[in-house]
């Protein structure tokens, strides 16, 4: 039986993504500010427990048709991958490397690879607290 | 740059990365576990053979100079147990293949396995306090779940008792460490040592030192601290079993041995008193349940005991003589104990239990499987050709001249006590009238057996090339004697 949730299906339509733009800020904002991968994967699947809170499981699985753990172990490579390719460049594991880039539209930015680990992060928490709280969410 | 100091952690993490994508792919799974476990071996070799001819290696992680970054550090001790645990966790892994049921296989269970080896290396590799306690949480929760994957009853039981003990233990090290870092302002190891010796200890210190001693015992189950295991490690299949005999409680004894001869050796009068107090306890309780237990598993189990106390009488003596000893006896601990599990995981098999009142007359028809045992029960206790022999003889010659003639003693004894409980199984198990067991068929004996023997020739090996070993050994006893050679190594002055 479901109730009719009119009011929080719709509200939940508009907030969604202004949280999942605040988590994205968050993510980027990490290297000046206070924030970075872990806070921001948080907040997205903060984002992401809403819309189930809203709708049921399979509809939140039909709108977003993620595997979680195989985001894990995407989020995995991508700090193993970072973290690992400072020995192909013969310096020491984990040591990063920073440039400026001009962009077209956007002009010269920093970009640091620090930023992958971080979106390795980021994906690691997204995948573990889904996958936690749609295995319990399954469970009957 | 060094980079081979971090590719014993970076392989099984890797390995394990990939092995989250292929969950139902069981072939994959066990070739990738299979080829990163042997690529760990290869490298484990070099790195030994590199820190022989080149001395103490270190790794500044992310190029940030030594007391301020995290720094990897592999003098021989720690390249030694490295190669150990290689070896070992490859022939469990290969036991596991067809013994730990497609259940657990499609589980996730090689992903854990290799992020429980990943954390294992860590914790031997790492030059730094904190960073040692990310990687006892990594190899924790890798047992965890290796511990209650598959769910039966006794597992969950026994897994929220373990859980419980290890939350209270990782929390108490965060205090310490804590503690520690208000004292001396550093987490990294070498610079610990050198602000500890500047200060010369104080009061304070040996505290923490006491608190180190508390926490690590909880890992390592010395004598008031061991509560946990005998229960804990009855209860996961054996591959898992073997994997946490052979490796678990001996993290707890490497973090004791290099807290206790690298930053506390100023008041060894009350610090190592109070190790070898323990250490001599710990062992009186593992014989006392070794004897005691007709339990096939549980005898082996209280034989870890008795070992952890052996080891850590040897490191409290503080002599060289006793330090070559007692790395000589963990590496031989750590080989034996894995081959033992598996041997008896073997009889379990066929018998369908783990009551020895149960089992007789094995050797008739598995004659391999029975002199195995025998090879491996004698290496235990200690007969000469094998490889317990020379950890103990030096440990007992090294407690003669330290002067804890009642330490010495109790270690011989012990002996005797773990030689008449592992006979105990052999002759109960193994002699006597032929049976037949209701599920013998099923097991792959001849498969299973392949482990073992490995492991067992292994340590034949490494009891008859003793010559070939001790310059290793001693190379790994010199740094633990002095510790300004890992403090020169690392700090680079």
């Amino acid at each position: 039986m479901r109730s009719n949730n009119i009011i929080l299906e719709t509200a939940i339509k508009v907030i969604l993504f202004i949280i999942v733009l605040f988590s994205v800020y968050i993510f980027f904002a990490g290297h000046y500010y206070p924030g970075g991968g872990f806070i921001g994967g948080l907040m997205t699947a903060g984002a992401l427990v809403l819309l189930l809170i809203a709708y049921d499981i399979k509809t939140v699985s039909m709108i977003l048709p993620f595997n979680y753990r195989i985001m894990t172990g995407i989020g995995l490579l991508f700090a193993i991958g970072t973290s690992a390719g400072a020995i192909f460049f013969n310096v020491p594991f984990l040591t990063h490397a920073f440039g400026h880039i001009d962009l077209p539209i956007l002009g010269e930015i920093s970009l640091h690879t620090a930023t992958i680990f971080d979106l390795g992060v980021y994906l690691v928490v997204v995948g573990v607290s889904m996958t936690i709280i749609q295995t319990i969410g399954e469970d009957e | 740059m060094n980079n081979l100091i971090i590719l014993p952690i970076l392989i099984p993490f890797l390995a394990a990365a990939i092995l989250i994508f292929l969950p139902k792919k069981i072939m994959a799974q066990r070739w990738i576990s299979a080829l990163g476990s042997v690529a760990t071996i290869v490298v484990a070799l070099f790195l030994v053979q590199k820190v022989h001819t080149n001395g103490i290696q270190s790794l500044n992680i992310s190029s940030w100079e030594a007391p301020f970054g995290i720094t990897l550090v592999s003098d021989m001790f720690s390249a030694l147990l490295i190669l150990t645990t290689s070896i070992v966790s490859f022939t469990c892994l290969i036991y596991s293949f067809k013994s730990i049921g497609k259940e657990r296989e499609n589980h996730y269970y090689y992903p854990v396995f290799n992020f429980l080896i990943v954390g294992v290396n860590g914790a031997f590799s790492t030059g730094d306090i904190f960073n040692l306690f990310v990687f006892f949480e990594v190899m924790l929760m890798s047992s965890y779940v290796l511990l209650v994957l598959g769910g039966t009853k006794i597992q969950l039981r026994e897994s929220i008792k373990y859980l419980l003990v290890n939350v209270i233990s990782s929390a108490l090290f965060v205090i310490t460490v804590a503690y520690l870092y208000s004292i001396v302002g550093t987490l990294n190891m070498a610079h610990i040592s050198a602000r500890v010796s500047e200060i010369g200890q104080p009061a304070i210190l040996s505290v923490i030192a006491v608190l180190f001693l508390i926490v690590f015992g909880l890992k390592g189950a010395i004598f008031p601290l061991y509560f946990w295991m005998p229960g804990s490690y009855n209860a996961p299949p054996i591959p898992v079993l073997a994997l946490f005999g052979a490796l678990l409680t001996k993290v707890g004894v490497y973090s004791i041995t290099r807290t206790y001869t690298l930053f506390f050796y100023h008041d060894a009068g009350f610090t190592h008193v109070l190790l070898q107090v323990l250490a001599i306890l710990t062992i009186i309780i593992g014989v006392i349940g070794a004897i005691a237990y007709w339990d096939v598993k549980k005898i082996i189990i209280y034989n870890i005991i008795v070992a952890v106390g052996v080891i850590l009488f040897g490191i409290s003596v503080m002599n060289i003589d006793a330090f070559t000893g007692s790395i000589y006896y963990l590496i031989h601990d750590m080989i034996i104990k894995a081959a033992l599990f598996l041997l008896v995981g073997i009889a379990i098999a066929i018998t369908g239990t783990s009551n020895l009142r149960n089992m007789s007359g094995l050797i008739k028809r598995y004659p391999g499987l029975g002199w195995t045992y025998f090879i491996a029960a004698l290496a235990l206790a200690g007969i000469p050709p094998l490889s317990g022999f020379i950890g103990k003889v030096l440990i007992v010659q090294g407690g003669f001249a330290g002067e804890s003639y009642l330490g010495a003693a109790v270690v011989l004894i012990s002996s005797l006590l773990v030689l008449f409980s592992v006979m105990k199984i052999f002759i109960n198990g193994f002699w006597g009238d032929d049976q037949n067991y209701a599920n013998e068929d099923k097991a792959p004996v001849k498969w299973l057996l392949i482990s073992p023997v490995i492991l067992v020739i292994l340590s034949a090996v490494y009891g008859i090339g003793t010559e070939a070993i001790l310059p290793y050994i001693s190379q790994a006893a010199e740094t633990l004697a002095d510790p300004s050679l890992y403090i020169d190594a690392v700090l680079k002055e």
